[in-house]
């Protein structure tokens, strides 16, 4: 069952990527929800993301490029400096404007981007990270009917992000490290 | 947050007035972005509501002055991503130094430092007597800018660890003298450039190049009017010129690709044929 009503956003900053690489190896081959990750990346150093992700996951990796359609089975990554919003038609931009909360990509920009197209069929998940990026995002997520999940701050390496998200609202869902990818597998098929 | 979200209908309805009211064309830009920087003035200048936002746009011409200013993204670097430019040493601009003359169109230059850095590049070619760069931009305040060839200090650092990796093999503060936290630029350089205002949306081809870069701006526009903007450039570039994008931007999607093959990796295409 095909499922691209719905969009999973994966964010994160310092801290976050060992997360990331474990949900996406849960989530198996064939995932039926689109998935996009945000991360703060080091600019072009490490452009070997991509390679780092497939050996880890059988979906589709793929560097985000602008007016791609987004499709199930693939797990689309933030390019480097530049932020990713979502079109009505469900294709991606790319935007090359001044940094948000010191950061491009950021992770505000992207989620108050997806809320406004996805809407209740988007699963924001925040991940550790040194900056408040997301925390307003979240909020964003919350209000057009999106599922909010933050990775306990108290497991997280670095705690900063997801606390400022439980500093600001109350999330849908507080989710140690480990539990996270068996939850964000089970999520597909609810 | 703010709390006065702009409906996609209201932009839609927005867009429609400044066409009719001053020929702007802001219709066939991509929505999300254009609806986040819309958004963000709004906000900015307080208006207590959309119609109010809508009024003031159709009354005051300065009003909507600002608003070119404001909702264009006029982020720009020198020498961004040095493996380009790179590739512009080693491999564009010894073809261009066959050419007894050389004319060079920056589209969409925003402050110019892109054309500054085409331009030092050139000087260290032996190239830039007998070159022209044109630098055109829709906003005009980032064009009386780019003539005046002043860049914060702050950026110098990074600038100059861009033109190393970019190949450079000089002093980068050759190039320019500072003065507090202002950096002017040589005026060697600015004497071989020519700033003015275009609208790749609705102006026309103004002259013949062997090399057209456009880096950074189609992102913003739907594929429509990308296409219309590639006619522009295939129109404008001599067979065998150039044509650089962006470095998330492709020419493969468009009408115009199979008369073009890309040089190596990065985002520079070489016209092959003319149009039949
Ligand atoms: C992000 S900047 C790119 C600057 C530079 N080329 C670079 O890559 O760093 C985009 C520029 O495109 C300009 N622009 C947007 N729409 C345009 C149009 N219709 N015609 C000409 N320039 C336009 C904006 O004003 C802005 O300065």
């Amino acid at each position: 069952m095909k499922q691209d009503n719905k969009l999973i956003v994966n964010a994160g900053s310092a801290g976050s990527l060992q997360v990331v690489l474990a949900v996406l190896t849960a989530m198996g081959k064939d995932y039926p929800i689109p998935v996009l990750v945000v991360l703060h990346r080091n600019n072009t150093f490490e452009s070997s993301l991509e390679e780092l992700f497939a050996s880890r996951t059988r979906l589709v990796i793929k560097e985000v490029e602008e007016k791609d359609a987004i499709q199930p089975g693939v797990v689309y990554i933030s390019p480097a400096d530049y932020h990713v919003l979502i079109e009505q038609d469900r294709t991606f931009s790319l935007d090359y404007s001044e940094r948000v909360n010191y950061s491009r990509p950021s992770i505000d920009v992207t989620f108050r981007s997806a809320a406004e197209v996805y809407g209740s069929g988007l699963i924001a998940l925040l991940l550790s990270g040194g900056n408040a990026d997301g925390a307003e995002g979240m909020q964003w997520v919350r209000d057009g009917g999106g599922l909010t999940i933050v990775q306990d701050p108290q497991t997280a390496e670095v705690p900063y992000m997801p606390q400022q998200v439980l500093l600001r609202m109350t999330v849908d869902i507080v989710a140690p490290t480990e539990e996270l990818p068996e939850l964000i597998h089970s999520l597909a098929y609810k | 947050m703010e709390t006065n979200p702009i409906q996609y209908e209201e932009l839609e309805l927005l867009l429609n007035d400044l066409y009719k009211r001053y020929g702007y064309d802001f219709t066939e830009y991509s929505k999300a972005s254009l609806h986040r920087r819309v958004q963000r003035l709004y906000t900015l200048d307080n208006f207590p509501s959309f119609a109010e936002f809508r009024y003031r746009l159709q009354s005051d011409s300065h009003y909507f002055r600002r608003f070119v200013e404001e909702i264009t993204v006029n982020v720009t670097e020198m020498l961004r991503d040095p493996s380009f430019y790179r590739t512009l040493r080693t491999t564009i601009l010894p073809i261009l130094a066959t050419y007894p003359f050389i004319r060079i169109w920056h589209a969409g230059c925003s402050t110019g430092e892109e054309v500054y850095s085409m331009a030092i590049l050139l000087k260290e070619a032996g190239l830039l007597h007998k070159a022209l760069l044109y630098g055109t931009d829709i906003n005009p305040l980032v064009i009386e800018k780019a003539r005046k060839g002043i860049f914060p200090v702050s950026q110098m650092q990074k600038y100059s660890e861009n033109y190393i990796q970019s190949g450079g093999v000089k002093d980068f503060s050759t190039y320019y003298t500072a003065n507090y936290h202002l950096a002017k630029f040589d005026s060697g350089l600015t004497g071989k450039m020519i700033f003015s205002t275009h609208n790749l949306v609705s102006d026309f081809s103004f002259n013949e190049f062997q090399l057209i870069l456009c880096r950074n701006v189609l992102i913003y526009f739907e594929r429509e009017l990308q296409a219309k903007v590639f006619k522009l450039f295939d129109y404008s570039l001599e067979n065998f010129g150039y044509l650089a994008l962006g470095s998330k931007e492709s020419l493969r999607f468009s009408s115009i690709a199979d008369r073009y093959r890309q040089v190596g990796r990065e985002k520079i295409w070489r016209k092959v044929h003319e149009a039949g």
